[in-house]
């Protein structure tokens, strides 16, 4: 396959950056998207220029580093899928493929497609967690927990805080992420004793961040690689209004 | 002999790098201007829905139409001075509108300051993008439309029975068919309004912390139900079925 790019580069946070043309030769429709821009760097550093950074780690869509708007959906068009697990046999010989850094005002531009997601750990410290030591798993039915809650718990756990959501949002909002955080803690018995604190600590902290509000319009969940469903939202809703009253 | 070991932390302290918080207060946050909308849509939609009933009287007959206009503004009469209930209604509905405004506005500037850089490639809506088209300038539409409207059939101004007339007598020589293009503007007024329902309605649901995804059906079917109860009238007057 012969591709054109076109990728964002900016070799750093000063920099204000430009879209710049690569021609890529030979590339295999079974390489995932990230070998192929490995490719692409390869000839970068032979040819003496510097290669296009981009976050990446374990290449196997669970820690939620690699991420990218490719054709201006992140993480590219395929469902339920991160960058390293899209692969090249979903583009067209020929095709001009446009690869851009999230974008949004909390996430800064490291370099070229990398950028700095911190204010999503922010959010974490602001009260993403249980303080009391919850030791080791405790026996199977120990704490009885409600069948479907355990689930939803679970699917909202599945969040890898990759960021999609907030690239992916009109309004540049990290709600998804943040009720994806809140909800799994919420639904179960060791997230009681700071459910509401902690959905107005984190609620607020998404805020100071500076990320935007959330219009409900679902094109965070459509380009979730884990799905979160849209009901986390409401959850946080429901635990933030009930924190303010 | 023991060596001690001084030994740091694994990791480089955490660092707030970022200034410290402004307190954020309630209505000052993204989730609370949300409820505002919620709050005040609520208020609009069942104002809606009374004001949709009150227009189908226009099939009963012109006077049951006239009857219902003043009793609204007689009711509550003697206890309380006339146009009582009519006023308070107008106060919430103008407060309502005010409040709806100035938290989408204030939510759309958030929103902008949240993405200072656009995307190059044409951002490809991946939830149809229903939302993005419909809300913002759906709402600044039907604002525009809501002016028009009190000054066609509440204040006469624009229309051809003028200020001291029978409501009746307006609404109908509103919509003649000689002024199709007023029917049309309604038209589209309207279903602008379904549209902005169908997302509102259901979007009002998940601010307030009780939506899912079944709701949005409901949603859909309020608003449909509120676009033909609001079309029937207009539409029979231009076609002739009412007089």
């Amino acid at each position: 396959m012969n591709l054109v790019l076109k990728i964002w580069r900016q070799s750093g946070p000063s920099d204000s950056g430009r879209m710049v043309k690569y021609h890529v030769k030979d590339v295999s429709p079974d390489m995932s998207f990230l070998e192929m821009l490995d490719v692409l760097n390869e000839r970068l550093i032979l040819e003496g220029d510097d290669p296009v950074a981009f976050d990446h780690d374990c290449r196997e869509g669970i820690c939620g580093m690699c991420g990218m708007v490719i054709n201006g959906v992140a993480h590219g068009e395929q469902v339920a899928t991160t960058t390293c697990q899209l692969h090249m046999r979903h583009f067209e010989d020929g095709a001009t493929i446009t690869i851009e850094p999230w974008r949004a005002a909390p996430f800064p531009v490291v370099k070229d497609l990398v950028v700095d997601r911190s204010a999503f750990d922010r959010i974490i410290q602001a009260g993403g967690f249980v303080s009391v030591p919850a030791g080791s798993a405790p026996d199977a039915h120990s704490i009885p927990v409600r069948k479907e809650d355990a689930d939803s718990a679970f699917d909202a756990a599945t969040c890898i805080g990759c960021g999609a959501c907030v690239a992916a949002c009109p309004n540049g909002s990290a709600s998804l992420f943040t009720a994806a955080k809140i909800t799994h803690l919420s639904l179960l018995p060791q997230g009681q004793p700071e459910r509401l604190s902690r959905a107005k600590a984190m609620v607020e902290q998404m805020d100071a961040e500076g990320f935007g509000g959330c219009t409900n319009t679902g094109e965070c969940t459509a380009v979730c690689p884990k799905g979160i469903p849209l009901d986390t939202i409401a959850q946080m809703n429901s635990d933030y209004l009930k924190a303010a009253k | 002999m023991t060596a001690t070991i001084e030994r740091g932390a694994a990791t480089e302290p955490v660092a707030s790098a970022a200034p410290p918080p402004r307190k954020v207060r309630f209505l000052t946050s993204s989730n609370g201007k949300k409820v505002v909308m919620a709050v005040t849509g609520a208020v609009m939609v069942l104002f809606l829905v009374g004001h949709m009933v009150g227009n189908l009287k226009i099939f009963i007959g012109k006077d049951s139409f006239n009857e219902y206009a003043h009793a609204l503004r007689t009711l509550l009469e003697p206890i309380a001075p006339y146009r009582t209930l009519l006023t308070l209604v107008e106060i919430v509905l103008v407060v309502s509108v005010g409040l709806h405004i100035w938290a989408a506005v204030s939510l759309s500037r958030q929103a902008r300051r949240a993405r200072p850089v656009k995307y190059v490639a044409r951002k490809k809506s991946q939830a149809s993008g229903y939302t993005t088209h419909i809300m913002r300038w759906g709402g600044v539409t039907i604002a525009l439309f809501v002016v028009w409207h009190l000054l066609d059939l509440t204040f006469g101004v624009v229309n051809p029975k003028g200020t001291n007339s029978l409501p009746a007598d307006r609404m109908i020589a509103g919509f003649d068919p000689s002024r199709w293009w007023v029917t049309i503007i309604y038209v589209v007024a309207v279903v602008m309004v379904g549209l902005h329902l169908r997302h509102g309605i259901w979007s009002m649901f998940q601010t307030v912390g009780r939506g899912t995804a079944r709701l949005r059906p409901v949603a859909a079917l309020v608003s449909a139900v509120l676009v033909i109860g609001f079309l029937a009238p207009p539409l029979a007057i231009t076609f002739g079925v009412v007089k």
